[in-house]
This record gives structure tokens, sequence and C-alpha cells, in this order.
């Protein structure tokens, strides 16, 4: 006689609570109009793989989740019995300082990791937008920062991985040296996974001595016109580790600032700054740098570098389309990874419209437009992903990794064919 | 009159038949002696002639070949310029082997997007010959870059001396289009949400697909690059040097090292005059804005002198910095001028166990009495060591196996890797499950199962004997009730 689900999730040695209306975590704004029936606050690799293997014997829903941060990111999801909590998992488990390699649960804060390395002369050097964001989560979501166009994003730095996946197999990937080529890479496939192929539990990555010195410039320049040579300041050689724009009205004026990192610093901002027109060398970055412009309601657009001003311009020219739409455009102007943040009350015809006209101006440059987060009301009728080049390896990949379709299900789109571009519906 | 054959050499001249007819008769190879010419890739011990060879031109024709083999179930194998280490393009006597050698137009370099879109069979060289002119160059240079194909790169996921501070393949790529294993033409972009399936391809070894167009982040030219070269009395001192210098929190765009024996057949073939009497040299690149390289450079200098460096020199132009360069560039090669036979090992190891794990090989070295000489990439401490015997010369072979082997159980046992940047191919996926564990093997597979669920695509590489995708590990069960019953849709 097997056990009930509540009984089964508790034998695997978690704290498991079935989950109360007042509950904070079942709260969750991301879990949309979702109450699971029960959290669990595993602490170790083991814990996750028998509470895994009690919710496949249960066919229970299970959405994983670390500092809670960006659980709202992608789709809500259609399901959740079983909300696991990696925030137990909080223990750097290695620090090879001399190897620059750490290897850490997957529920250590990324502002605890960043402390622990700082002490030794070194960082990971991945900027995390989100405040209480933990190792998981943000590999998960595949968030990044400024800094992206020196050291890449979370699979550049991620050298090795351990999750857990539907059936409560333990699985390894990589491993801890950075100069690796054996067998498949699941980091990578992880990465940007949003929960649905498996739970991560644990994350080795690669580390950076931190910088000498850091300094920034920066410089408000009243309209595109007037906008400096972008691609000139992050191809110059005084090797900008970022170089990040800010607009908070998609018409107005912009401030563009740039960031150095090495012993010489200040002496390459100067010299950078002079491509801006004499813009002065700071010591501290601008208050707004490396954070999203707003969380409530997100779109993330990306398309190649020299299409960095174009993509300003289409943005601002569908905020007008949708009556003048009020929309905060930052992030990474290098890169050409930027982020629109739209007033969480936009009405949502107005960001339906918004969406599709933008997604169909950036199509012309190859550009991609994803809306991570959006208010329930505007998100029915958003398309949140637009058209996707591999939609049909995506699903592919969900159905061998997790065939009963229990984890996350629903955040990405891996199910059917993607929705006409353009459309601005759901499909 | 004989009925037409209906046994393998039947099917296969209904397959060549219709390859014929995608490719024309100049695109397919059948005659023995020039399908001989295909039959290994760098590792040469491992021999097998591809049933048919055929010489694609574009992404539509690698499409067909692979669509009919999946409808055919024939195995099928990619192979760009045969310069793999592990018997990545190992052929298949019962397959057909797609040569990209004919794909090799860059179709654009766009510097305004710092990036250049390139067909599979373009060598790696040749994408920075065409950056170059604009000030800029694809940052990965595995040693065989002259002739090594880009394509080729994805597969392997290629490493090269300057990965240290750049990266490897993965970090350089930007987007793939690719023929699956089912025949279809699939663009995968680092621009899309969702799985990293770019990342996951990239290093699968030929066994997901086969890249037919590339497109590569072009790098800056760096403003200023020192070369120098320090000879130090052992391998020991110049492993404290390298300890000092990533210390200090400096990131040199290389640290490469040799020891006595591997600079003994340098100076052999190369003549590369490093310092006499040297038991180890370190090699130390630094690149960026001269502000900071002009620091660091004083700064490295200092600590292989305090590390008991006895000869520094410097290079600061590409001539100087190519004569420092050629005797390590040269290595691999160069040893087959003091031993008539020799292995290439390709292991790694955390940097700071490289004395423990280098101490281990000179154990192994002396009990099997099989000569090993030492290249390695001291930075990242990815090890090349190359096992030197006499072929002529009864069981120095198979002791020299056994060394080569007994290498990597060492770098496995200090936590380290199997391959680096060589692969695994057919040479190591015995050594897969002393790394991996089953599940883990098993849920590489489903990735596998997801792209090429017949196995056709380069199948028998990296995984020993793998499931069959249609066999379940275990029952998996538990699919949602309210999915069951139909009240949910999920994904």
């Amino acid at each position: 006689m097997p056990l009930p689900p509540e009984e089964a999730l508790a034998a695997s040695g978690a704290e498991v609570r079935a989950a109360t209306p007042d509950d904070a975590a079942a709260r969750a704004p991301g879990l949309g109009r979702l109450t699971p029936r029960w959290i669990a606050l595993p602490e170790t690799t083991g814990q996750v793989a028998a509470l895994m293997r009690a919710a496949a014997e249960h066919g229970l829903a299970v959405v994983a989740t670390g500092g809670g941060t960006k659980l709202g990111w992608g789709a809500p999801p259609d399901l959740c019995d079983l909300l696991l909590c990696t925030r137990r998992m909080d223990r750097v488990l290695e620090h090879a300082a001399g190897d620059l390699v750490a290897r850490v649960q997957a529920g250590v804060p990324t502002e605890a990791l960043a402390g622990a390395l700082a002490s030794s002369g070194q960082e990971l050097a991945l900027d995390v937008p989100v405040e209480g964001a933990t190792v998981g989560g943000t590999l998960a979501a595949a968030t990044a920062g400024p800094r992206r166009l020196r050291y890449g994003t979370a699979r550049d730095l991620l050298i090795g991985i351990t999750v857990v996946l539907a059936d409560g197999t333990v699985a390894h990937s990589g491993g801890k040296v950075v100069k690796n080529v054996a067998g498949y890479d699941l980091g990578k496939l992880f990465t940007g996974s949003l929960g649905t192929l498996g739970v991560i539990t644990e994350a080795t990555f690669r580390l950076h001595p931190l910088p000498a010195a850091r300094a920034w410039i920066g410089v408000t320049v009243p309209g595109l016109d007037a906008l400096p040579d972008l691609a000139a300041l992050a191809g110059s050689q005084t090797e900008p580790s970022a170089v990040e724009i800010d607009r908070p009205c998609a018409d107005g004026p912009l401030t563009v600032a740039a960031l150095f990192e090495g012993v010489a610093a200040g002496e390459r901002a100067k010299a950078a700054g002079e491509l801006l027109g004499g813009a002065p060398v700071a010591s501290e970055p601008p208050p707004w740098w490396g954070r999203l412009p707003g969380e409530e309601f997100l779109l993330e657009l990306r398309v190649r570098p020299a299409f960095a001003v174009p993509a300003l311009a289409a943005v601002a020219r569908a905020a007008r389309e949708a009556g003048d739409l009020p929309v905060h455009v930052r992030g990474s102007a290098a890169s050409a990874v930027l982020h629109l943040a739209l007033p969480s009350d936009a009405a949502p015809a107005r960001a339906g419209t918004f969406v599709s006209v933008l997604r169909s101006d950036l199509a012309a440059h190859g550009g991609r437009l994803v809306v991570w987060t959006a208010p329930a009301d505007a998100a029915d009728r958003l398309d949140r992903w637009g058209p996707a080049g591999a939609a049909t390896l995506m699903r592919r990949v969900k159905e061998r990794f997790d065939p009963g379709g229990r984890l996350s299900p629903g955040r990405l789109p891996t199910g059917g064919p993607p929705p006409e571009a353009g459309s601005g519906e759901r499909a | 009159m004989t009925p037409a054959p209906a046994g393998p050499s039947g099917r296969l001249s209904a397959l060549v038949d219709r390859l014929t007819s995608v490719l024309g008769p100049d695109g397919v190879i059948t005659d023995p002696v020039r399908l001989r010419t295909y039959e290994c890739d760098g590792l040469t011990y491992h021999r097998a002639t591809p049933a048919v060879v055929v010489l694609p031109e574009t992404a539509e024709q690698v499409a067909a070949v692979v669509g009919l083999c999946d409808r055919t179930g024939t195995p099928f194998v990619a192979r760009g310029s045969g310069t793999g280490l592990s018997g990545g393009a190992l052929p298949r006597a019962d397959g057909v082997l797609i040569v990209t050698s004919r794909m090799r137009r860059i179709i654009e370099i766009d510097i305004d997007n710092r990036l250049a879109v390139v067909e599979p069979g373009v060598t790696n060289l040749a994408i920075s010959e065409a950056a170059r002119p604009y000030g800029y160059y694809y940052a990965p240079d595995p040693s065989s870059q002259q002739v090594c194909s880009i394509g080729g790169n994805v597969a392997e996921n290629s490493g090269g001396a300057h990965c240290l501070k750049y990266g490897f393949t993965v970090n350089h790529v930007l987007a793939v289009e690719l023929v699956a294993p089912d025949g279809e033409i699939v663009e995968l972009d680092a621009m899309d949400p969702g799985y990293d399936l770019l990342g996951a391809f990239i290093g699968s070894e030929g066994t997901l697909g086969i890249a037919t167009k590339i497109t590569v982040r072009l790098s800056r030219v760096p403003e200023t690059v020192t070369t120098l070269l320090a000879a130090f009395a052992t391998v020991e001192e110049g492993g404290r040097a390298v300890s000092s210098i990533i210390g200090a929190g400096i990131v040199p765009a290389a640290i490469e090292m040799m020891d006595a024996l591997a600079i003994e057949a340098a100076e052999a073939a190369v003549r590369c005059n490093y310092p006499a009497g040297a038991g180890a040299v370190l090699i130390v690149e630094l690149d960026g804005p001269a502000p900071e390289v002009s620091h660091q450079f004083a700064q490295v200098e200092a600590m292989c002198r305090d590390t008991g460096a006895f000869e520094l020199r410097v290079a600061d132009d590409p001539a100087e910095r190519a004569a420092i360069w050629r005797g390590r560039r040269s290595a691999f090669a160069a040893v087959g001028r003091i031993s008539p036979a020799y292995l290439v090992q390709d292991g790694v190891v955390p940097r700071t166990a490289l004395p423990e794990v280098l101490a281990g090989i000179e154990r192994l070295s002396r009990q099997y009495g099989i000569r090993v000489a030492n290249v390695f990439h001291a930075g990242d401490g990815n090890l090349h060591p190359l096992v030197l015997f006499d072929d002529a010369e009864e069981g120095a072979g198979e002791r020299a196996e056994l060394v080569s082997g007994e290498i990597l159980d060492l770098c496995i046992e200090h936590g380290g890797s199997i391959t680096g940047e060589h692969g695994v191919g057919v040479d190591k996926s015995r050594y897969m499950p002393k790394m991996f564990t089953t599940d883990d093997l098993d849920t590489m597979q489903l990735v596998r199962c997801a792209f090429d669920p017949k196995n056709l695509s380069n199948p028998g590489k990296i995984f020993p004997t793998p499931r069959l995708c249609g066999e379940a590990p275990g029952v998996r069960k538990g699919v949602h009730p309210l999915v069951a019953s139909g009240e949910a849709e999920l994904f």
C-alpha cells in the first residue's frame, strides 16, 4: 500500500508543510491563481531526489523556486501541487581559490556568494539584476547584467551542474575544471529552463579575480540623434566591461554609461570618455546600473548589436502606436539586450498593440521579444514568446526529460507549434 | 539473369543511386581507393573504410543526404578537415561519411555586428584572416587552426592556447544552422529564450546533427600583446611561477609549459632555440589595453625571477612572438623526431593539483619504462602528455596505452576530466563510466534521444553502449491526474 502523498513527501526527510492561504510562499505572485498543496524545504540533493520520487509516484506537479524573485517569469505554471523551495540549500560547498572555482548549492543567495568569494579577492563575474535571487534561480531564468559584454552570461561561467529529474534521478554533468569537453553539457540545457526539465540542486562556476579598480563614465543626451557611437565605444581599445543605456521614457532623453575594470580602469575610462565628448569619470555606478527598469510588466528585447539603436527607435514607435504607452527602456546597449518596463496598469489592449507592433518591427532585424512578466489581465492576451526557431527540438527535449509533463508545466512554450508571428494574441 | 541482390550490397547500391541523384556523380565517392583516404581522422590507429563518401555543397544537400539516411536507417558521420584527435570522425563501414570540404564559403563578415557567418568547411584561421583587415579576429585558436574546420570546432567545442582568457568555441558561437538527424534544417540562436540548445549542440561531437552554417563572434584584435618566455631549471619552479601569477589575480591570454623532453623534441624539429639547459619553459602571453598589459607584465616578470627563472625573453612584435610560439606549436608533431611512435593524451586537472599529477606521470613513466614528454596549458590544468614508444619493440605499444590510460585515471582521481579539448570520440568512450555515473550517462542519452531517436548520427561515439531510445531506464510514472482525465493540457 503506497503512502498517501503528504507522508511520502515527508519521508524524504525534508520539511514539508501543507500550504495555507496565509503562507507567504503560497501567495507568491508568480504562481498566478494557483495555490500549491504542499511546500517542501529540502536541504540536500538527496532530499530533493526523494521528494521528486514521491511526487512522481503520486503524479504531483512540481514547481521549483529559490528566492521566489522570478517565479512570475515565463507563463504562470498551469499546475502546482508541490512548491519545492531550495532556500535551505544555502551552502557554499567548496571554494578552490587557487583554481578559481566554486561549487555551491542551488539555494545560495547570489549576494551571499559574492560576499564569500570577495574575502579571497574573487567573484562570480555575473551581474544579478534582481535582489534576493539564488544561484539556482539565476541559472533557471538565465538572467545576466551589464558585464555580459566582457564575461558572457551564466551559461558561459557554469562549468558543472547537478540536477534532479522528474523521476528522482540525480544527474551531473561537467565537473570542477574549467576546460572539459567530456559528455553533453547538461548545464547549458538547464540554463533558461525555468524548472521545466528538472530541479537544479548544485552548480560549479569558474571565478574571476576581483578587478583592482572600477571606473564608470556616463553621459545623458536628449534623444537618439544625439547618441554617441556605441559600437565604437564597445569596440574601442579601452575595453569596457559594459556599455549600458537607460531611457526612462521611450522617446525621451537617454543616459549611456560604461564600466572599466582593471589596474588602469580610471585612465581607460578617461580615454573612453573622450569618445563620448568628454564624459566625466566616476568611481560609483549610476543608481540604475544593473537593475531592471521594473519587474511587474517586463519585456526583454534582443537584436544583433548594430540594431540596438534602430531597436530603440522601434520601441518609441511602438509606444506611440499603443497610444503613447509609457515604456522605460534599460539594458546592455553594446550586447543589444534591452529590458522594457511597461506600467503595471497598462490597458491590456494597448500592451498587446505594443508587443505586436514591436515584434513585427524587430522581425526585420532578426530580433526577439519576450514577455517575462505581465499582470494577469494583460498576460491572457499576450503571446509571451513570439516565434521560436527551435520549438520542435525544445518540445522533444521536454518530452524526454519530463514525459508526464509535471515540472513547472506551462512556463515555457514547449507544447505545440509556435503561435503566428506578430499575432499579438495567445494562439 | 540473376535478380538484383537484396542483401546489404544491394541496399547500398540503391542508396548510392539516390545519393548520386542528389549530389551528382562528382559528389559521391565509392571507389575503394579513394574511400581509403577517409578511413581515419587525426587519431590514426582507429580505422574504418566508409561505405560511401558524399561531398555536399549546400545545407539542402546535407539535409537530403541525412533524410535518406533517416529513411533507410543508415548511420552517418560528419567530417570536416579530419584533424580530430579522438576519432570523432571515424567512419562507419556500414554508413555514409558526409564531408564538408566543399562548404567553404565565408558568407559574411559583419563588422558592425562583430560577427562572421561561415560554412562548416571554412578553416578556423581563414575566419581570422578575413576579419583581420578590420581589426578583428576569431578568438579560439586550436593548434591545428591552419587546417581544422569551424564545423569540426563546433562539434568538438575546440579550445586552444588562448582559451584561458577567452574561452572555447561555445563562448564564441552566436548561432548555428544544423541538419537534425531526421533531415530537418533547424536554426539555433543564442538570442532564443528557453533551453540553451545551441550550447548543448556545441561539443556534441556530431551526435546531434551536422552544422551547415555557423555564426561566430568576432573579437577586437587587442591593443597590446606581450609574450614572455621564461626558462626554469625544473617543472616545479615553473609551476610555482604559474601559481604566483594566478594568485596575483592576473588572467593572461595564455600560460603554456613544456618540460625538458618536449623542449628536446621541439629543438630537433624546428630549432626553436629555447634557452639551453632548461628543465621547463613557460610561455606567458598578456594582451589587452596597453596600460593594463604593461602593469601586469612587470608583475609577471618579477614573479618568474622570484620563482627561479634563469632566462627571460620578451616579444613585442609578431615575428618575435612567432619565434617563441614556434616550439610550442610544433610540439605534438616534433616528438616524432625523438620517438618512432607516440600517443597524444589530453587530460585536465585542477591547476593546483598539477605538481602532484606531474609527479604521478613521472612514476608511471619509470614503472613502465615509457618516456613521457609533457606539454600543457598550465593556466587551466589541461595536460597533453606525449607518450613515446617504439612500435618495433614488442609490447611497447601496449605499455604506452597503459601509461596513457593511467594518466587519465590520475586526472579523474584529482577531480579533473578525461578530455579538455580533444573530445571523447571513440578513443575515450570507455572512460566515460569512470567520470560519470550510469544515471549521468542515461540523462545525457535523453538529449541524444530527443535529437536522434534512431541513433544514426555518429553512433558509437562518446557513450559506451548507450541504451536504445525506446528503453526507459526504469518505469517513468506519474502523469498528473488532471492530465489523465483530460482536464488540463500540459505545456
